[in-house]
């Protein structure tokens, strides 16, 4: 027999007006499911990456579909693409623009560790100048892939001790 | 009027001018002194109005003439091409004029020219670096540069301070991954190594003695 009680959503009449909880939980609820990426094309790898936008695969479900291309207003920096040792520098110094907190996807192959690119002239591995938070293999990846890279990011933030990193800074 | 009907006027104006053994289309050696001299000719007698490729050739070390500085002319009114080619004279500071007053589209191609081998075009508007960082101290494309790279400071010293990372020559596991183009199974076909006798850790069986590039 079907309940006749239809209402699953927070009742005030029956809980009062408080919700009790940590700050770190909502902090990191918070921070969990509105990461703003910051999509650092270089390469065939950004390709991909504007497919995890559209709706087949649709980037939105986790709450990361806000692709902003100014480093100011994005705190998650998907590197997808080889990165040179002439881009490296800017590269950083966009990093170092972007508001804390912030992390790094290394997106691919080539980002992850110079991929097929040994030579003079390519980075081998963007953890050499800015700190990854998720290695995402696939040359390039799918996109569900990348889903999965947000997936374990949104793990990694939740396990961050959020509210005592903002009152010590 | 066909291409080779250019060449054989070329070779009457200009006696110094002598066939260069060719595969496809016509190919001439031209002194140095004359290359301008020679493609206006072209350019303007024979309608090769457009530079397709201006690229240089190392020879290697020890070679003399060392550097060969090769532009290769298409015609879109006689539908031919030509190859024209000429030996740098100077083998440590190899030079040759620049033509970018014949074809713009020289630019370009004379600025990688002498980022990546060190030929130096006289005259050129603007001969920098093009692809590789200005400062950087090497001409890649040179036979006795490493396929790795050679260890050198960042471009930007401000973040090489910072971060601690350097230009560092590539780790080559196993030799230069090379793609295998003829191959039908394509998981065969994927850029590899194709010596996996040695590694970063283990040298190649038959250069024990040479320095090993750490990556």
């Amino acid at each position: 027999m079907v309940s006749a009680e239809t209402e699953i959503a927070y009742n005030s009449k029956i809980e009062g007006e408080v919700v009790v909880s940590r700050a770190d939980a909502v902090i990191n609820w918070i921070r969990t499911n509105s990461i703003w990426p910051m999509p650092m094309g270089l390469a065939c790898c950004a390709i991909e990456l504007m497919a995890v936008g559209n709706g087949r695969f649709d980037i939105s479900r986790f709450g990361a579909e806000v692709m902003r291309f100014s480093p100011r207003q994005a705190d998650c920096m998907i590197v997808s693409g080889t990165v040179t040792y002439k881009m490296a520098s800017q590269l950083r110094r966009i990093y170092d623009q972007m508001m804390s907190p912030k992390w790094v996807i290394a997106m691919g192959a080539c980002a992850s560790s110079g991929g097929m690119y040994r030579s003079y002239a390519t980075l081998q591995g963007v953890d050499r100048i800015v700190p990854v938070d998720v290695y995402i293999s696939g040359c390039p990846p799918r996109p569900e892939a990348i889903l999965d890279a947000l997936i374990k990011l949104q793990a990694k933030i939740k396990t961050e001790r959020s509210a005592k990193n903002l009152l010590k800074a | 009027m066909p291409a080779s009907a250019a060449t054989t006027a070329l070779k009457e104006k200009f006696p110094q001018v002598t066939d260069r053994a060719s595969a496809d289309h016509d190919a001439v050696n031209v002194p140095v002194a004359e290359v301008v001299a020679v493609l206006k000719y072209l350019r303007d007698e024979f309608a090769f109005d457009l530079l397709m490729d201006l690229t240089a050739v190392d020879w290697a070390e020890g070679a003399s003439p060392r550097f060969t500085v090769v532009y290769h002319l298409f015609s879109s009114a006689n539908l031919g091409y030509v190859r024209v080619a000429t030996d740098c004279v100077s083998n440590d500071e190899p030079t040759a004029p620049s033509v970018v007053d014949l074809w713009p589209a020289a630019n370009w191609h004379e600025r990688e020219c002498y980022d990546l081998l060190g030929v130096k075009f006289t005259a050129h508007p603007d001969l920098r670096r093009i692809l590789m960082w200005d400062g950087y101290p090497y001409h890649p494309l040179r036979k006795e540069f490493p396929l790795a790279g050679i260890e050198v400071p960042l471009p930007d010293f401000e973040v090489g301070a910072e971060t601690g990372a350097a230009v560092l020559a590539a780790p080559m596991a196993g030799g230069p991954f090379v793609a295998s183009p003829g191959e039908i199974n394509l998981t065969e076909a994927e850029p590899r190594a194709k010596d996996e006798s040695w590694s970063d850790r283990r040298p190649r069986p038959d250069q024990t003695g040479l320095k090993q590039f750490k990556g």
